[in-house]
């Protein structure tokens, strides 16, 4: 008395409910985890999911269960040397008496940590929780949008092109099937009694005449009814749906004059992989435009940006017209969601600074969705900054945010991302 | 038996087939009637890797409620899993009737075969016939209450949102273990009544627990009244009494508390019966597949394969290996019953000394009454012989924290196969094992604060955790939780109180 099921083509995931439960439950734990390892990640790595590790003693579920001490007696397998009344000495690393199952430690006392994976998605889910697309309300309101025409079922009235051939043909068919049925049936009726007539030994040729004539009369009705008619023919139609655009550039801007080393760059990059992997969350194509500059701007490919050493003195301004002219060129703002990212130690030319305020009030923010500038030095505030504070209450899609160390940049990211109250 | 020579071996794989697995299940059962198994109907599920690690994260069980920390399980097992650190178990079984054992497809033929001798008719004749289980769990209607459960769960978590589900289950896991009857028998119901009674319940247990709160005396009485204690005798099942009486669950709640204690009931005997269940179907799997292989059913491939993993299974580390976590309860009740089939066909003078009235009886006779009425405690003080004990070497250890050193107590000669026996029986019983601690007092007359007792046993103190318990269990009740501990000279100390 058996019975065989096959439960293999039966779903496998069962627990993935109690999985994102308890993901769910340690969001808080997972979390920071997540935060301190986007400071350690290789910044290359953005496909994968992360690794996560939280304290063990976090996640335990806590039983009334024995502690140490009190009497105790234990039966243990493997006797190879000892005699009743032999005195032992406690083995180290507590008292229980060898290792018995009955009493091992089972709420964690040790700092276990507790360790797992996460996938890509449930990565940046966590990693970019809260945030929301800058004003996102008001690009709500003037939301880039396309038109794309799609099919919206058929019409009768339209232009030829578009007719839908296999459509007009039931339609034909069904209308003469419609006006021919009741003149048909009448037809096969006159027939038969004209066979009738026929085959009878001396048939009425009056009668034989009147039938013939109403049976050509018929045929003549029934050949009248058109193959196709105006009235059948159906056209395809088309709506036009707004689409919002999926399009986004984002400026990568970064001072590379000497006064920048290597370290300085880093965090600045992981701060544009971050806006990076933000921006390819909300839009399908994210393009990316590297415009770096010392004394002079320069637009370069990825890894010229991040490790090519340059010296010289720093003049904002220039990478602020590139980008402008670029924008013009290649980027209709009509078109586009055009994002963009300074970083910068702060140096700038004392002259240049007002200048750099000026270009992005009037060439630069107007157009854009949202740009944030990290100043990324432990030294006080320069010009530059004190320039752009007061440009900041003029736009409200303009951020900025110091960045002292490389931990720092995670919660400025979110800082500047956070989701609007409104 | 010239006809069994004329048989032909079944085929011995490596590949299963479900036709293969039909031939070797024909066969395992025509031998386990022989061997008078009674069993619940098979029904053998196979499974992948997956949904194995599936259905080990939630203890086994085929359809549970979700929790968080049934996941926490799973992400261990798979990362577990995944890095080699452990394979899986090969096979799952679950008490219900029918008998639901899990095959995982990786298995070999040869697996496949111990693993159905193994669940299907060793653990599945268990099952129905060990007291334990017919006394606490009712095979039948297992299945559909847990599907009760999880519909119940579910509908209390769009109701009342998941936080709030999740927040009870916790405090209820908290106090699982003490949340079974010891000695009443239940009454077995099916799921049709189930669900009737579930409303009923719903509206009458609320409606006691506000008659019990209306009795608050007037002021003027609280003297004469300062010796009534309730309850009147402590209770030991602490989610039952907090199911019946707290007074501020609402009546989903008092549900949710009586389906994690209904859960823990259901594993009770299991707990109590490693040693037992496993030593059986161990036993009974080496006897069925050597069966066969007497009767040339199956190939000498064959029974290596299945001795490499019988000799696995039934390893006893020794004390001083780093592999040892204590004693296997697949070595030692394996030993055991095997012991016991020898002890009947072939007894020694030491034998016929200790177990006079099995010396020489009917073996099948013995394992089945040994297996029908017995739990791992008395097993091992009604059956454990001298011969094991030599066997295992075992040793008596006594560790007390008033001395300095360990003691050895008892050893595998004459002088100490008593001691030994009774010190690893007392370390089966679950009593010993798990803290005793019971409802002493409800204030229902004060400030309807709840005082629960921990009565140590052998000086043993309370691990230090319980002050988290306790939080659990103020959640559940909703006032002041106390925490007292009864010393052996009768003083009481106040361990601690939630909140603090």
């Amino acid at each position: 008395m058996a019975h065989f099921i096959d439960r293999r083509l039966n779903g496998k995931n069962k627990s993935a409910v109690n999985r994102q439960r308890f993901i769910r439950r340690y969001k808080q734990q997972i979390k920071q985890a997540v935060s301190d390892a986007i400071s350690k990640r290789s910044v290359t790595d953005i496909n994968n999911g992360e690794k996560v590790s939280i304290p063990g003693k976090d996640i335990t579920e806590p039983f009334f269960h024995q502690g140490q001490g009190g009497h105790r007696e234990r039966v243990h397998p493997g006797n190879d040397q000892f005699s009743p009344g032999d005195k032992i000495k406690r083995p180290q690393g507590g008292q229980g008496g060898g290792s018995g199952q009955g009493d091992a430690s089972a709420d964690g006392e040790g700092e276990d940590e507790f360790v797992f994976s996460i996938s890509k998605d449930e990565y940046l889910d966590l990693l970019f929780e809260d945030l929301e697309l800058p004003n996102l309300k008001k690009n709500q309101l003037d939301k880039l949008v396309q038109y794309k025409n799609v099919r919206a079922g058929f019409r009768s009235e339209g232009v030829p092109t578009n007719i839908d051939i296999v459509r007009s043909l039931q339609g034909s068919l069904a209308r003469r099937v419609a006006m021919t049925a009741g003149k048909k049936r009448e037809l096969h009726e006159l027939e038969a009694q004209l066979a009738l007539v026929e085959a009878e030994p001396v048939p009425d040729q009056h009668q034989l005449m009147a039938l013939r004539e109403q049976i050509e009369l018929l045929v003549k009705r029934i050949g009248a009814v058109p193959f196709i008619d105006s009235f059948d023919l159906r056209f395809r139609n088309f709506q036009k749906r707004p689409e919002p655009t999926s399009k986004a550039v984002m400026f990568c801007l970064m001072d590379v004059s000497g006064s920048m080393d290597q370290a300085t760059k880093d965090m600045a990059k992981r701060f544009y992989i971050l806006l990076y992997m933000f921006l390819s969350r909300s839009y399908k194509n994210v393009e990316v435009v590297y415009i770096r500059h010392h004394t002079q701007a320069k637009e370069v490919d990825e890894q010229e940006f991040f490790y090519s050493q340059e010296t010289g003195g720093t003049i904002v301004s220039s990478a602020l017209k590139m980008m402008a002219d670029i924008v013009k060129d290649r980027y209709d703002p009509a078109q586009w969601n055009i994002y963009a990212a300074q970083a910068s130690d702060g140096d700038n030319w004392a002259d240049d600074s007002p200048q750099c305020a000026d270009l992005l009030a009037q060439q630069i923010l107007p157009f854009v969705r949202y740009y944030a500038y990290i100043e990324i030095t432990p030294r006080p505030h320069q010009s530059l900054w004190l320039e752009y504070e007061k440009l900041q209450q003029s736009f409200d899609n303009f951020a900025i945010q110091p960045i002292r160390q490389v931990a720092d940049i995670y919660p400025v990211f979110r800082e500047l991302f956070k989701k609007q109250a409104a | 038996m010239s006809s069994v020579e004329q048989k032909q071996p079944l085929s011995d794989g490596p590949d299963w087939s479900f036709e293969l697995l039909g031939q070797y299940q024909t066969e395992i059962e025509r031998v386990a009637k022989l061997y008078k198994l009674d069993t619940y109907p098979n029904q053998i599920e196979v499974i992948t890797a997956e949904q194995m690690m599936d259905a080990y994260s939630s203890v086994g069980m085929p359809i549970g409620y979700n929790h968080w920390s049934y996941g926490k399980k799973f992400i261990q097992t798979e990362q577990n899993y995944k890095r080699g650190f452990m394979g899986l178990a090969y096979e799952i079984v679950i008490n219900s009737n029918p008998c639901i054992a899990y095959l995982m497809e990786e298995n070999t033929m040869t697996m496949q075969a111990l693993v159905m001798a193994h669940a299907c008719y060793g653990h599945n004749s268990f099952f129905k016939n060990n007291y334990l289980f017919r006394t606490w769990t009712d095979a039948s209607s297992i299945i559909d209450y847990l599907v009760f459960a999880k519909q119940y769960l579910s509908q209390c978590e769009e109701k009342y949102g998941i936080s709030e589900v999740e927040d009870m289950l916790d405090s209820c896991h908290a106090l699982m273990n003490y949340g079974v009857d010891r000695y009443k028998r239940p009454q077995k119901i099916s799921m049709d009544e189930e669900q009737k009674r579930q409303k009923d319940r719903e509206a009458y247990l609320q409606s006691q627990v506000n008659q019990l709160w209306k009795t608050i005396p007037n002021k003027g009485d609280l003297s004469a009244e300062h010796e009534y204690r309730f309850p009147s005798e402590p209770q030991e099942n602490i989610l039952y009494f907090i199911e019946k009486n707290a007074p501020l669950l609402k009546p989903w709640q008092r549900e949710v508390v009586r389906i994690v204690r209904k859960i823990s009931q259901y594993f009770y005997p299991q707990k109590q019966t490693q040693v037992m269940n496993e030593g059986w179907a161990t036993f009974w799997h080496y006897t069925i597949l050597q069966h066969l292989y007497q009767e040339n059913l199956v190939t000498d491939k064959f029974i290596l394969e299945v001795l490499h993993n019988h000799t696995n299974v039934v390893f006893q580390p020794e004390y001083h290996s780093k592999y040892y976590s204590g004693i296997n309860p697949y070595a030692l009740g394996y030993a055991m019953f095997t012991d016991l089939r020898r002890i009947c066909e072939d007894p020694t003078e030491e034998d016929k000394e200790w177990f006079p009235d099995i010396a020489g009886s009917d073996w099948l006779e013995t394992l089945h009454f040994a297996m029908q009425n017995f739990k791992d405690e008395s097993f091992i003080s009604q059956y454990l012989s001298p011969k094991i004990i030599r066997d295992f070497h075992l040793f008596a250890i006594t560790d007390d924290d008033k001395e300095s050193t360990l003691e050895v107590a008892a050893i595998h000669n004459a002088e100490g196969y008593q001691q030994i026996r009774q010190t690893l029986s007392a370390q089966y019983n679950l009593s010993n094992i798990e803290p005793n601690i019971q409802v002493y007092s409800a204030d229902i007359a004060g400030d309807r604060s709840l005082t629960l007792r921990f009565i140590p046993n052998k000086r043993i103190p309370l691990a230090d955790n319980f002050q988290q318990v306790l939080k659990h269990v103020h959640r559940l009740w909703g006032f002041n939780v106390q925490l007292e501990q009864q010393n052996e000279d009768g003083s009481i100390k106040l361990l601690g109180s939630c909140p603090v």
